[in-house]
């Protein structure tokens, strides 16, 4: 069954038809052609479809494109500013935090949505009590849900980790 | 070499890599075909061995936005001869479970999966044959083995020398099925222009993909182009065609639209391949100081009915020590099973997995520390060949290695060292790969304002091309990086190899090399040093093989050493920390290429901890074949990596003094984690991989 929606992604509204079965992966891919969100299982198993639902990071594979309603999809594409790069996308190319770059858009969007977490004070498995510190092994925790099958990971965390310290939520 | 000196060696920023991490850089599925797409599912065989007796998709036909149903009954013939499970849809016969046997091409991909789905298929089956086992009776002896290696090796006569040997291990290592899995998945976006073919494809070289597919429809190769700037990931899953190329091509001229056709993670473990089981009994005897007298590497692994893939698995054992007395075999068993194909390393990852932890084994037996017992046996040339090395630095990264981990004053006896529920140990283990050239076609064109283009069908999958062949060019021209435009990834430029074997580098750069001199001594000899106005063009590359391939033995050298802990109560395995130290020649980007080291090592844990794909005995079936049953490292998996290399440029392998680095880091990582557990715990695991059970089973608690 086709329906008519309209989906807020990086700033823009787009007017669409999706099939009630459409995930958000594959409206954003398959529909508006968007490059930025990966499919690498469509099962929610692998991260690489990573964006931020306002805010927070999710897999777009595992949510209908039909409950989106107007909440803003940000891509890894969309966390530029006036085609300005963030912070995460140059820590990511300095640091060579990925080989293949297909899991990568995935990286940096949950990276982003990570680092909102901790700045809420958002504990993870790893966390002491107390504020949060994005040490290593707290970064490497929070960051399992993105797999990476080139094994960037020991260059992911050093990449996360200087805008952690940047934005205060690493000491 | 003096034109290279500025460039090559600096860790630069991948060039691709602004579009990367935005996610602009188009792989198979995004590039714009300039028409609508249609989508392809397929409906997948449920036996291993049988035949399709009925296919019944009228419910399928009558879905609205169905464009086609594809099956053995209707799919166009092919032309020309394809072999392995290419010739998708020709017949009724079902080798392996997963196999093709319908499509649903439809307007939207929820509408192809909703069809598919209610195919309905009959099928006159035989129970499957998937079980691989060393004492089967129809285990055979290949003609040769992957790479063109030879099946055996002898040399004088291991039986008599394992005898009289002061010291020997006699044991059988075991490696499961295992899966390339790259992230992006196989896709292919086919596109006909009357008899022209536009394929948008995901592979390791476009060439290649062509070749089968002129083949299959009875065309002339300029007639197929094949285009793959961005691959996410291959690992050598992407190195030959599979069933999507055909497929999707067949499926595209059928209903006249551009079809792609981008397999599930589930479909990949079917249909694009995956690494034998293996099955590998050493046998090593030593005098009383540890010098190897007899080596026997005796290998048992599988493939399928309808192709010959045979693993070099025990090639590592003819180059890596030396001995007088050596034997090394390959037997297959043909089986109900998928083709197997190239998984990264082909050979070595499991080979040196076995080899490596059975000299760990005889350094236990010795009493002997494992770096000083592989610096005893280190060979002065080939063992197997008798030619001298075009360089082997392997002591030297031993010992380095050993100096940046700390390895010295280690105990050598085993469970000494706990940190609460937390057992420590340490393991070593050594690296290597062959260092190989292969054919590759260059082009390079310059324009009077200096610009320079430089095309060659090479391929980055991951691996730094980008960055790294735009190095090379611009140093070989004398130019800066702003003035030379790389093109790769598309069969219309010059021929070249795929990315794989870890020759990228050493065939297309050493093409590059050699144009770029060729240009320079034409705009010097000709043109009087000066670029005319409408600019030079100049044609080029390399024949293959290196001119001393025949008379050196050419390997990257390397090795790990590695921390392992593992919890008492638990089981869980840990690797904190680890040191590799890489022989692999020139290093062009220092950047690239150690996340190239880093990778293929961190591949290499997971292998040693996490990967095993397995397989239902009764029903032939992959059990585990997604992301969720098939665990790779994540990132919480691997811990502190120093990565390091030596500074020994071979000046016989190739151009650049380059040996090759996708695969190094792979190699001997199983072992040294294997081989640091059992330091850790006093159990040596033999079958990958080293899941928190088997510490249980050890123990005979479970």
């Amino acid at each position: 069954m086709d329906t008519e929606i309209t989906l807020r992604v990086d700033g823009a509204a787009h007017p669409l038809t999706v099939d009630t079965r459409t995930t958000l992966l594959d409206a954003l891919r398959e529909r508006l052609r968007n490059t930025s969100p990966k499919k690498g299982c469509d099962h929610g198993q692998c991260g690489a479809c990573t964006v931020l639902l306002d805010g927070r990071r999710v897999n777009s594979c595992l949510v209908l494109a039909v409950t989106v309603g107007d909440a803003e999809v940000t891509t890894s594409d969309g966390l530029a500013t006036d085609d300005r790069p963030h912070a995460l996308h140059r820590s990511f190319v300095e640091h060579d935090a990925f080989q293949c770059g297909y899991c990568t858009p995935g990286q940096v969007c949950s990276a982003a949505g990570m680092l909102a977490e901790a700045r809420a004070g958002w504990p993870s498995a790893v966390s002491d009590d107390g504020e949060i510190d994005l040490t290593d092994a707290e970064i490497r925790e929070r960051m399992s849900g993105n797999l990476c099958r080139c094994a960037a990971y020991a260059n992911i965390v050093p990449a996360v980790a200087a805008v952690a310290a940047d934005e205060g939520v690493r000491r | 070499m003096t034109t290279i000196d500025r460039l090559v060696g600096a860790g630069i920023d991948r060039i691709d890599g602004p579009a990367k991490v935005r996610g602009t850089a188009p792989y198979a599925f995004e590039h714009d075909p300039g028409e609508p797409i249609a989508h392809l599912a397929v409906v997948q065989s449920t036996v291993n061995n049988g035949r399709v007796t009925g296919i019944d998709a009228s419910a399928a036909e009558a879905m609205s936005g169905v464009l086609v149903v594809l099956t053995p009954e209707n799919a166009p013939r092919l032309v020309g001869e394809l072999s392995s499970d290419l010739p998708v849809l020709q017949s009724h016969d079902v080798h392996y479970s997963g196999q093709i046997v319908a499509a649903v091409v439809a307007e939207t991909s929820e509408i192809a999966k909703a069809a598919a789905a209610v195919v309905d298929v009959e099928y006159d089956a035989q129970p499957p044959d998937v079980v691989l086992t060393a004492d089967r009776d129809d285990l055979y002896a290949p003609e040769q083995v992957m790479a063109g290696f030879a099946t055996d090796s002898v040399i004088g006569d291991v039986g008599s020398a394992l005898a009289a040997a002061a010291v020997t291990v006699d044991a059988t290592y075991e490696t499961p099925t295992e899966h390339n899995n790259p992230i992006e998945m196989h896709t292919s976006m086919a596109r006909w222009d009357g008899d022209s073919l536009t394929l948008w494809d995901a592979n390791q070289g476009p060439h290649t993909i062509v070749r089968d597919l002129a083949t299959g429809f009875g065309l002339e190769p300029a007639q197929v182009r094949v285009i793959s700037p961005y691959v996410g990931g291959a690992f050598g899953s992407k190195a030959f065609a599979h069933p999507n190329q055909i497929l999707a091509a067949m499926a595209a001229r059928v209903v006249r639209r551009t079809v792609v056709f981008e397999l599930t993670r589930r479909q990949m473990f079917s249909l694009v391949g995956h690494r034998t089981p293996t099955i590998q009994r050493l046998r090593l005897g030593a005098d009383a100081d540890g010098r190897l007298t007899a080596l026997s590497h005796e290998v048992v692994e599988h493939t399928s009915t309808i192709s010959e893939f045979a693993e070099q698995t025990a090639t590592c054992t003819r180059v890596l020590y030396a001995g007088a007395n050596r034997r090394t075999t390959h037997r297959l068993g043909r089986l109900d099973v998928p083709p197997p194909t190239i998984m990264r390393a082909p050979g070595e990852t499991p080979g040196m997995f076995a080899l490596e932890s059975a000299m760990d084994e005889l350094a236990v037996a010795l009493g002997i520390d494992p770096v000083e017992l592989r610096i005893r046996n280190e060979p002065s040339q080939d063992p197997e060949r008798n030619v001298p090395w075009s360089s082997r630095h392997l002591v030297e990264c031993l010992r380095t290695g050993a100096e940046r981990f700390g390895w010295a004053g280690r105990d050598l006896r085993p469970r000494m060292r706990t940190e609460g529920r937390w057992l420590i140990g340490t393991g070593v283990a050594a690296a290597t790969y062959p260092t190989r050239r292969r054919k590759a076609e260059c082009r390079i064109s310059v324009d009077g304002r200096g610009h320079h283009v430089v095309e060659i069908d090479g391929s980055d999958i991951g691996t730094g091309a980008w960055t790294t062949l735009s190095q090379i060019a611009a140093d070989a021209l004398g130019v800066g990086m702003d003035a030379v435009e790389l093109r790769i990834g598309d069969s219309r430029l010059p021929f070249a190899g795929g990315a794989g074997g870890s020759t990228g580098l050493a065939s297309w750069g050493s093409a590059i090399v050699l144009t770029a001199r060729e240009l320079r001594r034409r705009i010097d000899d000709e043109y009087g040093g000066q670029v005319p106005a409408d600019g030079v063009v100049v044609d080029g590359g390399v024949d293959g093989a290196s001119p001393h391939a025949e008379t050196h033995s050419m390997h990257a050298f390397g090795a790990h050493f590695v921390e392992v802990r593992v919890d008492q109560d638990t089981g869980e395995v840990r690797v904190p920390r680890a040191t590799s130290v890489y022989d692999a020649g020139t290093i062009v980007n220092a950047k690239t290429a150690r996340s190239q080291f880093l990778g293929g090592f961190s591949m290499g844990v997971s292998m040693a901890l996490h990967e095993e794909t397995l397989v239902d005995p009764r029903l032939g079936h992959y059990v585990n074949h997604d992301l969720a049953g098939y665990h790779i490292a994540t990132n919480a998996d691997i811990g502190e990596l120093d990565i390091s290399w030596l500074d020994e440029p071979d000046e016989l392998a190739n151009e650049l003094g380059l040996k090759g680095i996708g695969e190094i880091g792979i190699t001997g990582a199983a072992a040294a984690v294997a081989n640091a557990y059992w330091h850790a715990t006093g159990l040596r695991i033999r079958d990958l991989p080293i899941t928190p059970d088997k510490y249980f089973r050890e123990l005979g608690l479970a």
